[in-house]
């Protein structure tokens, strides 16, 4: 409970490092909640990267709910919004993965931290006392699957990887085979890193997903869709378009460490319903850990 | 209303309030509103937009509307001219300074593509500059960044030095006497992702740039970068006193507002830009084509220069001879095609054209593939088929689908668009309006 907690107050921390909390300085700007007030929580929620849509969504149910409720001070309107934001990030349905054996499979843009997150992933299902092991799909990116097997010693799980420019789809199925045959119950596919406007690099993620759910019948795919905490609009085109591929269920927001505070997970979840299911807010091995709506809007907001 | 490009915006706004002649500050105030959505949905910084929307409406206010334009098109215009100013004006060139090695360090966040950059640079400044580059790896923090840029040097013929996981202010110095030594005269060194905010780490990167005196300091960034764009500039450039700016994945469809807001609170100029995933994909920065890339007005000089230097004059006159004298052929279909392709991948193409925006692009499908099972149909066919589509019977149909691995069905539907396209050329080069210059085009897809 006690590292949880300090885990929870480093994700705070980070996310309010560019002021006193996001939207902070707002809710102490002063006592009675105005037009000046929406006007500032709107261009903060936008700097936030939420987009505009987002936010003036968030704005118009704040707006609501603090006219039924007889709300006007900036104080409670602060908490009353929290609230909005973390019914609106809370997950529909329950994760996969926390039921029994499942597979996950990372995909995203380059750069975002794929890699890095499997190899954390790995060490978080170890803690749980799963049985996690990896498959090296990222057969492009000159040495993804050295980095991958650093991680992968790290945490004692084993790793299917084929040589660099391997078909990424036949290490899936080198991997559901040693999956089966080993009887472990957690599947961690890395993929490269890709555009999600490059049409061929999309076909090959489809086969990879065609492959996993022929390989292995009966076990649930978790897609997740890696992002990086500091990207902008272009998210939502990423999670559409990896949708179509993946059939994404989820998503991990990566690098909340920084200065960026992850706005467009709001955007994400409530245009297309996709749940974030992790998040990093660190370069240590077990700074990726499962997502906190409550926590999160407390952060953000 | 999510990606609708600016130019209608703007043209609704003013069909709405019917200006002309000069621009009062009520319509420039509305189309201002439409700039900024615009800007922001680019993800240009919030305090960036204002800023410049503000400029912007200064100088419309009271302007006059050229006789040739909309009034839409004379806010557009300068809104483009001072994004392009904004951005930088004309491209800015690679420094090398007096010493020798000269020294290239490249600084970023985690992710943001400084390895990948490292060897493209490496390459470039190789085949453009004759440059005889030293890559330098001084990332010891993630597991196997040094495997990859040994790896991406190789591919570009290029050495690279290290040390393992040991200090890497040291190992850029001994990278450099290293160079020296070897009668190299540029070294890149490639640094560790760090974040703006770590102090330890941008103390590291302040020390491994006073060890070496780099001739270039470049941010390197990702193109798909939000609001926080801003924040890591500033703090770099802090810092570092960044000379420049790479910005990365400009091959995505993002528009990429991150490269303004970096320009405006650096001031430093934006060098380069990766477009690919091929260690071949880098190109001199062009700010005015970004400025209308923003705007979501298309990269229309991109695509002209693509144009010119992809279509081969020659062919273009053979081709038109022939188009006026009727003898089009599948083997000149082809012959296009290929052409096609020599101008980079059709989805590229498509996004450099002002109108299509990527909303639009996601409904139509530009398959590849689809291009790859043309050309290869064609080449199933004889040189007599090719010239003479008519003799194509059932029985030549059907081979030739046995032969390219294909259906009759997709030999049946390229021989249709054949037909269309001839049938629309015939229209293009206006048989008829004799002395009419239809005939001059060079673009017999009618894009």
């Amino acid at each position: 409970m006690e590292k949880k907690m300090g885990f929870f107050e480093k994700l705070k921390k980070s996310l309010s490092k560019a002021g006193n909390g996001m939207l902070g300085a707002i809710f102490a700007g002063g006592e009675r909640v105005n037009n000046e007030f929406y006007e500032e929580l709107e261009e903060a929620m936008i700097v936030a990267d939420m987009g505009m849509d987002t936010a003036e969504r968030l704005i118009d149910a704040l707006r609501d709910s603090l006219d039924e409720k007889g709300i006007k001070t900036r104080t409670e309107a602060r908490q009353e919004l929290r609230r909005i934001v973390a019914d609106e990030m809370r997950a529909d349905s329950e994760f996969a993965a926390d039921k029994g054996p499942a597979v996950l499979l990372i995909v995203g843009v380059n750069g975002v931290g794929k890699t890095t997150s499997i190899g954390k992933l790995a060490a978080y299902y170890i803690s749980k006392g799963r049985q996690p092991m990896m498959a090296a799909a990222d057969t492009f990116r000159a040495a993804a699957a050295e980095q991958l097997t650093v991680w992968a010693e790290r945490s004692g799980v084993q790793i299917v990887k084929h040589g660099e420019g391997a078909d990424p789809a036949a290490v899936v199925f080198d991997a559901a085979a040693s999956f089966k045959a080993r009887k472990r119950d957690i599947l961690l596919c890395d993929t490269a890193g890709r555009l999600h406007n490059k049409k061929n690099l999309m076909s090959e993620l489809e086969k990879i997903r065609r492959v996993l759910d022929r390989e292995l019948p009966g076990v649930p795919v978790e897609a997740l869709l890696v992002l990086d905490a500091t990207t902008g609009q272009n998210a939502i085109i990423q999670a559409r378009a990896f949708g179509e591929s993946t059939g994404l269920t989820g998503v991990i927001i990566t690098k909340l460490d920084g200065t960026a505070k992850g706005g467009m997970a709001v955007a994400i979840k409530n245009e297309l319903g996709l749940p974030v299911r992790f998040i990093g807010v660190g370069e240590g091995i077990d700074d990726l850990r499962p997502f906190d709506a409550d926590a999160f809007a407390e952060a953000l907001i | 209303m999510a990606f609708e490009g600016l130019s209608s915006k703007l043209q609704n706004v003013f069909k709405k309030l019917g200006g002309k002649g000069k621009l009062s500050e009520k319509e420039v105030r509305e189309a201002m509103r439409e700039v900024k959505l615009a800007l922001l949905e680019a993800d240009v910084n919030f305090a960036v937009v204002k800023n410049f929307v503000n400029k912007v409406t200064e100088r419309a206010v009271g302007s006059e509307v050229l006789e040739s334009l909309t009034p839409a098109q004379q806010v557009i215009k300068i809104v483009n001219e001072e994004l392009t100013a904004l951005m930088g004006g004309t491209g800015s060139k690679i420094e090398f300074g007096s010493k020798s090695p000269s020294v290239i360090l490249l600084a970023g966040l985690q992710g943001a593509g400084k390895t990948t950059m490292a060897g493209k640079l490496a390459g470039y400044l190789s085949k453009q500059y004759g440059k005889s580059p030293m890559l330098v790896a001084c990332d010891i923090y993630r597991p196997a960044a040094i495997d990859q840029l040994k790896v991406v040097g190789s591919k570009v013929g290029v050495p690279v030095f290290e040390r393992g996981q040991a200090d890497p202010v040291e190992t850029a110095k001994l990278g450099v006497e290293e160079a020296r030594r070897q009668l190299k005269d540029l070294v890149i060194i490639d640094t560790a992702g760090r974040l703006h905010i770590d102090e330890g780490m941008m103390d590291e990167i302040a020390a491994i740039r006073d060890a070496v005196q780099p001739a270039e300091i470049l941010l390197t960034i990702d193109a798909m970068t939000g609001q926080d764009a801003v924040n890591v500039a500033k703090a770099f450039n802090e810092k570092l006193e960044l000379t420049g700016v790479i910005v990365t994945k400009l091959d995505g469809d993002t528009r990429g507002g991150a490269a303004l807001s970096v320009k405006a609170v650096t001031g430093k100029p934006i060098k380069f830009s990766g477009t690919g995933e091929k260690l071949t994909d880098i190109e001199p920065f062009h700010p005015d084509r970004m400025a209308s890339r923003i705007l979501g007005m298309g990269d229309m000089l991109t695509l002209i220069e693509k144009a010119q230097s992809a279509f081969d004059e020659k062919k273009a006159v053979e081709l038109e001879a022939k188009l006026r004298n009727d003898e089009f052929t599948l083997e000149d279909f082809l012959d296009q095609f290929e052409q096609m392709k020599n101008m980079g991948s059709m989805q590229d193409i498509m996004g450099m054209i002002p109108g299509m925006d990527a909303s639009k692009l996601g409904n139509i499908e530009i398959d590849e593939k689809q291009v790859a099972r043309t050309q290869a149909i064609i080449k199933s066919m004889t040189p007599k088929e090719r010239r003479k589509p008519d003799i194509l019977n059932a029985s030549r149909r059907r081979r030739i689908a046995r032969g390219s691995g294909t259906t009759i069905q997709e030999v049946n539907r390229l021989i249709n668009q054949f037909e269309a396209t001839r049938k629309m050329m015939r229209q293009f080069t206006g048989k008829g309006k004799k002395g009419g210059k239809k005939g001059k085009r060079r673009f017999p897809f009618g894009f």
